[in-house]
This record gives C-alpha cells, sequence and structure tokens, in this order.
C-alpha cells in the first residue's frame, strides 16, 4: 500500500521533528509513505488572503501532481496545508467553470479524485490495531489534546470530527495508555500566522491556551499542526511574558507520543529539537 | 339541444382596458349554442347579477358562463346567482379573463383572442356539464381534543361551552401541559398557575367533556363528521373510582429519586406519583419503568397502606372506541435539552440549564419554592447568563427557524431573576429581539431599563467550567465583534422549541401533513390557519409551531369556532367535485377491473370496495367505491385507473377534452 506523502514547506522547515516523527511512525506501522514529486507551496494563509485564484491553484497544483503519480491518496500532515487542499478540492468540485480555470492555469488537467487524508486519519484508517499490539512503553501520562481551528472547520467541507468536541486524538491518546483531560480549549486557536507580525496576539492567543492546560494539571499537550506547535513552543518565553508564570508543560506532536509508546527512539522523533524541553516525558 | 348564456364582465377597468369585452361577447355569441350573449361594466354587483336572472328566465337557458375573475374569487357568487334562478349551479362556468388574461398581457388584438378562446372553451364544457348535487353527510356532534395543554383545555371548553360533547385525551396522567410549568407569564407576569388551575377544574367538572388522562390516540378511521376513534387508556394502576388521593402511597413509595418530568429534572418524584399539588385529576398513577413491584417483582407497599384499596396491579390497558365528528389536535411542543449543546457542555455541567428548569426554579411551586437557587450547590447565583436563540435560527445545527417565544421569556426571566436577587447581575446574550406582541417591547423595555438586565448582542462561542465558576465566552458584535468573557454562576439556555417526539407518528395515524421539524402543517399559512388538509382535523397550538399563551388561546377558540360551525350544521354540505367509479348496465356493472391501483394511490383513503352480488348474495364482482366524505376531489385515483373507470365529477375527461378541443379549433 503506498500513500502519496505530502509534507508542505513547515515540515521541511521550523517543524523538521513532525517531519521525522511521521517518517518514522510510519515506517514503525509499516505504512508506505512516498513524497510527491515536485510539489509545491500550499499557499497557506498568504495566497487566500491576496488572491483567489492563486489561493486555488498552488493546492490544486499539489493534487493534479498526486493524481499523474498514481497516488490514490494523500497524507498532509500539517493542518493548514490539509486544509487549503481539502477546501480547494472541494470548492473545484463545486463549480465546473473554476475548475476548468485552475487548470488552465496549473496547465495540466485536475480531477479531483485524490483522497486526502491527515494524520489522524491516516492513523485510523490503518494503524490502530497495529499500535495497540505494539506498544512497548505506555504514554502514562495526563495529556492534553488541542487541536486548533484548522484540523476540524469547517465541518461541512472537512467533515472530520465533532467541530466543537473532537474526540480523535483524545481516543488515540487513551489507547497508548495516556489520560487525555477535560478542558476548555480544545478547539480555540492559537493566533496562528501572526506568529512574526503580531506576536503580542500569539502570546495571548496561546498564553490562554497553555493557561488553561497548566491550570488543569495536565503534564504534555498533544498537537497535529505545525503552527500550533510553534507557537505553543517556541513563543513560550512570551508566552510566559504574559501569563507571568513559568509553564514548563512541553507540547509534542501526536506523531512523537506514539513513537514514544512504540519505543522509537527520542532523537529518531526529533524529540531534542523543541525549544521547551521534554525532560519530563 | 343547449342554450347557453355568456356574461363578460369588465371589471371596472381590470379586463376592459386590455380586452375588447364587447368584442368577446360578440364573437362567443355566434358559437352554436350560445342562445345570449353580453357584456356589463361590474358583473359581480346587484344590476349584474340581476342581468344573469333575467336572461336564465327570458331565455329559458340551460347553462351559463361569466367571463371575469378567478373563479376563486366569485365562482361561489355567480353559481348562487344561477341557482336562485332555477338553474342547477354546478351548469355555471366562470372563465378567468382578469387573473390569467387582462392583468398579464398588453392591450391588443391578441389579447382579446387569447379572452374569446378562454370562453369558448368553457362554452364547450358547459355543453357538457351535468347538474350535481351538493353532498350531505350526516355529522356526529362529539368533538376529539388531542393534548390536554391550555390550547387543548381552551379548544375542549370553548366546544363544551357551545353545548357539545368534547372528549379530552392527554397522555400525562394530569392535564395542564407546560403551561401549568411556567413561573409567571410575560408581558404580564400574572402568574401561569394561577390563570390555568382554574380553567383545569372547569375541564374536569364540564359536563360536556370527558376527560381521559394517562391515554393516547390508538387509531383514527372515517371522516369528518364520523371519524371512528380509538382511544389507549394506560394502565394507571390505580382504580380512580375507588382512589380519595390522600397520597399515603406516595408518602411511603421506597423509590423516591426520580427525576421529575414536571420539574424538568430538578426535583425528584415517587414511582406511584400525582405530577403536582395542583393536578387534574388529582390522583396518582404507577410509574412502571420505575416501580420495585413492576420491575423486581414484589414491595407493593403503597397496596399496603391504600387505606381503601385502590391499587390494582397487573391491569393491561384498555381500549374504547369513540365515535366523533371532529378532531381538534394542540399536542404542544417540547425544548431541547441542554445536552443538544457541545459548545455549551453537552449538559454536563449542573448549572446550565435550559428555558424550562429556570421556570421550574422561580415558580412558587418548585423544587425551590421560587427561590433562584442554582442546581449544583443550591447557592444563589450571583450572576447570570442567558444565552437567547440556542438552536434556533441555526441551519448549521438543523433547526432553521425562530423559536417565537425565546426573546420574550428570556427577558421574564432575567426581569424575575432580577426581582428576586437585588444584588445579582445578568446578561442576556442576544443575535434580535423579537418582540412583536402587544405590550411585548414595552416589556422588554422594563426589563433593561428599570430592571438592569444587561443584554449584550452578540453569540456564545464556549461555556465552561474553572474553578467553580462558568466562563462564558462571546462577543458584543455592538462592540465591533469585542469578546466578551463573563464568569457567571448559572447559565440558562433558551433552548428551541421542537416538535414532540411521536408527532410525526401521530400525524401519520391521522393523515395529516407536517413539515421537516414534524410540526404539523395548516392548510393554509394564512386563511386556513387552525385546519388541516384533512377535513374535519383541526390543529391549535404549538404543535403546529413554536407559540407562546396568546396565540395558543387565540388559535385554540378559532379551531373551536370552526368545529362549532361544522357542528351547527344539521348535515355536512360539500361540493360535489369528488371522484366517482362508473356503474352502467349488467352483466358489466362497471368497467372497473378492481384492480385497487386507485386505492394505493388515494391519500384520503377514500376508496372503499364494494361488492356486487346479484339476487341469492353471491358475489359477482368487486369494485372500487369512493366515500364521498373522505375524497377531497384531487383526482390522483383518476390518473391511475387503467380502465378509465374513475371521473371527477364536474372536471370529468369528456369535459376537459371538449375544452381542449375548442381551443384546437379556434
Amino acid at each position: 500500500m503506498k500513500i502519496g506523502f505530502y509534507p508542505g514547506c513547515s515540515l521541511k522547515g521550523t517543524s523538521r521533528e513532525y517531519n521525522e516523527s511521521v517518517l518514522a511512525l510510519a515506517k514503525a506501522l509499516d505504512i508506505q509513505l512516498e513524497e510527491i514529486d515536485d510539489w509545491n507551496c500550499c499557499g497557506a494563509t498568504a495566497a487566500h488572503s491576496v488572491n483567489k485564484e492563486l489561493s486555488l491553484s498552488l493546492p490544486a497544483r499539489v493534487l493534479a501532481l498526486a493524481e499523474h503519480q498514481g497516488f490514490k491518496e494523500i497524507v498532509v500532515p500539517c493542518a493548514a496545508c490539509y486544509n487549503r487542499l481539502s477546501t480547494t478540492q472541494y470548492e473545484l468540485a463545486q463549480d465546473e467553470e473554476k475548475k476548468k480555470k485552475v487548470s488552465e492555469i496549473i496547465g495540466m488537467p485536475y480531477d479531483g479524485s485524490v483522497k486526502i487524508l491527515n494524520v489522524l486519519q491516516m492513523l485510523q484508517k490503518y494503524s490502530l490495531d497495529t499500535i495497540k499490539s505494539k506498544i512497548v512503553k505506555p504514554f502514562a501520562y495526563k495529556v492534553a489534546c488541542y487541536y486548533g481551528c484548522l484540523l476540524v472547520r469547517p465541518h461541512k467541507v472537512l467533515q472530520f470530527d465533532r467541530v466543537e468536541d473532537p474526540q480523535v486524538m483524545d481516543s488515540m491518546m487513551s489507547l497508548i495508555g495516556a489520560t487525555p483531560i477535560d478542558w476548555a480549549f480544545k478547539t480555540e486557536c492559537c493566533g496562528g500566522g501572526f506568529t512574526e507580525s503580531r506576536t503580542d496576539i500569539v502570546a495571548k492567543l496561546s498564553g490562554n491556551v497553555m493557561k488553561d492546560v497548566n491550570d488543569r494539571g495536565a503534564e504534555a499537550v498533544i498537537v497535529a499542526c505545525p503552527m500550533c506547535h510553534s507557537n505553543l513552543d517556541m513563543r513560550r518565553p512570551e508566552i510566559d511574558k504574559y501569563l507571568g508564570e513559568d509553564v514548563k508543560v512541553p507540547v509534542l506532536y501526536i506523531t512523537q507520543a506514539i513513537g514514544l509508546a512504540l519505543g522509537i527512539e527520542p532523537e529518531t522523533l526529533g524529540l531534542q529539537r523543541h525549544f521547551v524541553k521534554v525532560n519530563t516525558i | 339541444m343547449s342554450k347557453i348564456g355568456v356574461f363578460i364582465c369588465h371589471c371596472g377597468e381590470n379586463i376592459s382596458a386590455t380586452v375588447d369585452c364587447q368584442k368577446v361577447a360578440e364573437e362567443v355569441g355566434k358559437v352554436e349554442g350560445v342562445e345570449f350573449a353580453t357584456d356589463y361594466k361590474y358583473m359581480c354587483s346587484d344590476p349584474g347579477q340581476n342581468l344573469i336572472k333575467q336572461a336564465i328566465k327570458e331565455h329559458h337557458l340551460t347553462g351559463v358562463v361569466v367571463g371575469s375573475c378567478s373563479p376563486r374569487m366569485h365562482e361561489p357568487t355567480f353559481r348562487k346567482t344561477c341557482a336562485s334562478a332555477g338553474l342547477n349551479p354546478f351548469m355555471c362556468e366562470v372563465a378567468n379573463l382578469r387573473e390569467q388574461c387582462s392583468w398579464v398581457h398588453e392591450k391588443g388584438e391578441s389579447t382579446t383572442e387569447k379572452a374569446i378562446s378562454l370562453v369558448k372553451m368553457l362554452v364547450e364544457k358547459v355543453k357538457k356539464d351535468q347538474p350535481l348535487q351538493s353532498i350531505e353527510v350526516p355529522i356526529t356532534k362529539k368533538a376529539l381534543v388531542i393534548g390536554g395543554g391550555i390550547a387543548g383545555i381552551q379548544a375542549a371548553l370553548d366546544i363544551a361551552n357551545c353545548g357539545h360533547q368534547v372528549i379530552l385525551v392527554e397522555k400525562e396522567p394530569s392535564i395542564g401541559g407546560h403551561m401549568s410549568q411556567l413561573s409567571e407569564t410575560f408581558p404580564t407576569l400574572d402568574c401561569s398557575q394561577c390563570i390555568l388551575t382554574p380553567r383545569m377544574v372547569e375541564v374536569a367538572q364540564h359536563p360536556n367533556i370527558t376527560l381521559y388522562t394517562y391515554a393516547e390516540l390508538e387509531k383514527v378511521e372515517g371522516s369528518i363528521g364520523n371519524f371512528d376513534v380509538t382511544i389507549r387508556l394506560k394502565a394507571k394502576s390505580v382504580d380512580f373510582s375507588k382512589c380519595t388521593g390522600c397520597g399515603t402511597c406516595q408518602q411511603k413509595c421506597p423509590q423516591k429519586k426520580i427525576p421529575s418530568e414536571f420539574n424538568a429534572g430538578l426535583g425528584t418524584r415517587t414511582a406511584i406519583y400525582v405530577p403536582f399539588p395542583q393536578a387534574v385529576p388529582n390522583k396518582p398513577v404507577i410509574d412502571k419503568e420505575h416501580c420495585n413491584y413492576y420491575q423486581k417483582g414484589k414491595c407493593k407497599l403503597c397496596s399496603k397502606v391504600c387505606p381503601v384499596g385502590a391499587i390494582e396491579y397487573d391491569k393491561p390497558d384498555e381500549f374504547i372506541k369513540e365515535n366523533v365528528g371532529a378532531i381538534v389536535v394542540t399536542t404542544g411542543f417540547n425544548v431541547l435539552n441542554t445536552d443538544f449543546f457541545p459548545e455549551y457542555g453537552y449538559g454536563k455541567y449542573k448549572d446550565v440549564i435550559n428555558g424550562l428548569q429556570f421556570e421550574r426554579l422561580a415558580s412558587a411551586s418548585g423544587p425551590t419554592l421560587g427561590e433562584i437557587r442554582r442546581p449544583s450547590d443550591g447557592a444563589i447565583p450571583k450572576k447570570i447568563v442567558f444565552i437567547a436563540c440556542c438552536g434556533s435560527r441555526d441551519p448549521a445545527k438543523g433547526i432553521p427557524y425562530c423559536s417565537k417565544i425565546c426573546c420574550m421569556y428570556t427577558a421574564k426571566h432575567a426581569m424575575l431573576y432580577q426581582h428576586k436577587v437585588h444584588d445579582g447581575e445578568s446578561y442576556i446574550f442576544y443575535m434580535d429581539v423579537r418582540a412583536t406582541g402587544k405590550n411585548y417591547e414595552e416589556f422588554v423595555r422594563r426589563a433593561i431599563e428599570e430592571d438592569g438586565v444587561k443584554y449584550v448582542r452578540g453569540r456564545v462561542a464556549r461555556v465552561y467550567e474553572k474553578n467553580g465558576k462558568l466562563i462564558v465566552k462571546g462577543a458584543d458584535t455592538l462592540l465591533g465583534g469585542q469578546p466578551v468573557e463573563i464568569e457567571a454562576d448559572m447559565v440558562v439556555l433558551a433552548t428551541a422549541g421542537v416538535s414532540n417526539p411521536g408527532a410525526e407518528q401521530l400525524a401519520q395515524k391521522m393523515h395529516i401533513s407536517y413539515d421537516p421539524y414534524y410540526f404539523f402543517s395548516e392548510a393554509h399559512p394564512k386563511l386556513r390557519p387552525v385546519e388541516t388538509n384533512t377535513a374535519g382535523i383541526f390543529l391549535a397550538g404549538a404543535c403546529q409551531s413554536p407559540k407562546d399563551i396568546p396565540d395558543t388561546v387565540s388559535m385554540a377558540s378559532g379551531a373551536a369556532a370552526k368545529v362549532a360551525a361544522l357542528f351547527s350544521q344539521k348535515n355536512l354540505v360539500r361540493e360535489p367535485v369528488i371522484a366517482v367509479v362508473n356503474r352502467c348496465a349488467p352483466p358489466v356493472f362497471s368497467t372497473c377491473v378492481g384492480c385497487f391501483m386507485c386505492e394505493t394511490a388515494c391519500p384520503y383513503h377514500a376508496i372503499e370496495r364494494e361488492d356486487i352480488k346479484d339476487r341469492k348474495g353471491n358475489v359477482i364482482k368487486t369494485v372500487a367505491k369512493v366515500n364521498p366524505g373522505l375524497c377531497q376531489g384531487c383526482g390522483t385515483c383518476v390518473a391511475f385507473c387503467r380502465s378509465k373507470s374513475i371521473d371527477i365529477q364536474g372536471f370529468s375527461n369528456e369535459e376537459m377534452y371538449s375544452e381542449v378541443v375548442s381551443l384546437l379549433n379556434s
């Protein structure tokens, strides 16, 4: 079973550890991921803020490439890429004219037949039983599963999990022996792309998230989005300053948490790359 | 040989401005069989009608065609005119020269041509028309009211006070419905129980009303004037003829922690119970789901302590049959529970309650005797947030409609809270305030201006618990969408009003239509709001759509007036525009082959089976027969009939074809 792999820019840059852990976990679970050849940026927040056609064409090109390279399914670990690719597929499916236009712009036929999966969907579809059977070191911690905005919304497009109270990560964490907490900021925004331009806003929004995590005594935050991770992890000094307290809770990708439970070496999972050191886990 | 009179109306200038009425009369006058043709300015006026009457008498007319406005408007007028001149009213036809010609076309030759064609078509139809007699159906002057809330109570009392017998069926152990649960009522703040309970007693004591509580409609057959209904009397396990309502059984019942439906789950009750102290009838029933004896086979404590031996276990449900002439459906509504809302905690926070629960907290007969105390610890909340439009006006949640009552009851809730907790603070998150009744807007202003209720325009994104407080996160859209966070002690959700569970099944039992949300449909949203599409079945109250008490009561009285009007007739007179299965001489008897496709097609269950027998009583043939009381003349059976054996009277195939042929010939 060969699944297309679209890392997107984040996984090649700021979130190398996400990339490393996804690939390591896939290997451990016998999922063959093959990177889509000649892929480009999905456009992320920037494209759809300035140009509608560009925001559809960039993801459409990635999807078209995947089709031509014979993939039926592709895995998109980054929540923003996942959201943009899915939105493009949805919008082009609604409008034949738009589809034709975009096809012209990208200079290749586009069909829209590739199934787009995020990492959670991939694990859910192929690996729940394998994970269960391969656990060597239960991840016995109190965790706050943080979904952010882009993974579950808009429901009309993504059709993934419950919008107001998603459960997929929680149940996966229970599976590997963790105790997911009931908390209030599961789907609140971390500040996203404001991380460079308005760090103060990110400090506030991510600060609110981390405060609830800390107050409720979680030992780790589990995420599935590079942007969420960057903001909660890299911006921790600003967060601490905003909160006026020292929050030490580390932020882990779900692939890292599961990887640890399966006994994969921390270095292979890129755990050493986090700004907030993962000493407690 | 036909002698037809044609009368073209100018309708002031409505028709004559674009149609040459004189020419129409002249041209149609040339048609074979037309004896007399004329035009006049206002045919529906007294002189216009006299013109028709005189012509019928002078020219011995056998049929009349009036070219005027839509038959919906004046067909009854002109048919009456013809009848008074001795012509069978169904030999009069109306050509629609206004709505379907003069109003929709420019002035010109072709418009006049079209008018001529329209009149000619009906001339040909009149030639084929048969004199018809109105159908008379006897009426059983007894009404069935389903649902004993305020709508059912009002309808039952109004009908009973007209001197007719009424059967009132209520599925709960007591009548009273949701209104009995309410604290005070807007916009006057008079106590709900104080105005309702006397009516409940009146129902119980009225000589014309038979009350069946703890009963449900099982089956309906028949039609307007003659419904045969079967009612299931659920076994109460208590013999009401012996029970004195002393209450000893309730005191001794060991099952004491059953959530009370009357208190919307905020209080408890026993397994043998009277829903509330002012219940009518004030006698208990046993809730088998929770009774130790029914569940575990032993206990019987109530039977041991009953001083009159009224407890009777293991008695089956009873079924009674009644014949009624009309049915009023008043089965009410429900509100969503808080567990419908994941963003507000799926009902897991005890102090997030819905509007009905707040009513119970504010009610003198409630679990806190009218003191506003929160469910979790009984403390008096110092800060309450009310969230309006919870579910309502939210297509994503599947409830796109406005629940209508929430704006007002939320204002009332906040007001009652401020009256009872003087140092309390109340916030209302709202989308719009819809206060459209008499004195409603003034009531809301009073809440804001005199009682200091703080209205915040915006939606609440999330409610969560932190350090014993409920954090309400929302936006104030009047401050440019600024995020608002309130630490509340209690949150009240004005959850959407929805149809009752079981509404769909009930509608199907009665063959009445309902909307996508299972609210029952009225026959016409403006002009026939209390009738259903099934003759003889009427609607009142919130089973049709969420509505407040004043609207419910007016609708109930409206439905009662419809029933009284129906019962005021000796017989039911109906237009003979119904389907008939043809009959002919032996040995054929009818071209009907008895396939009964019509039976499956008929939405009104009007097709019956009739055996044709010889003199010895042997069945020769079974054919379809249309029940004239049930048939609504929709014509579906005609389209389905393979042997062309069914026709609609007044719209027979022959009559229709003659119209079409006339058009093709012109």
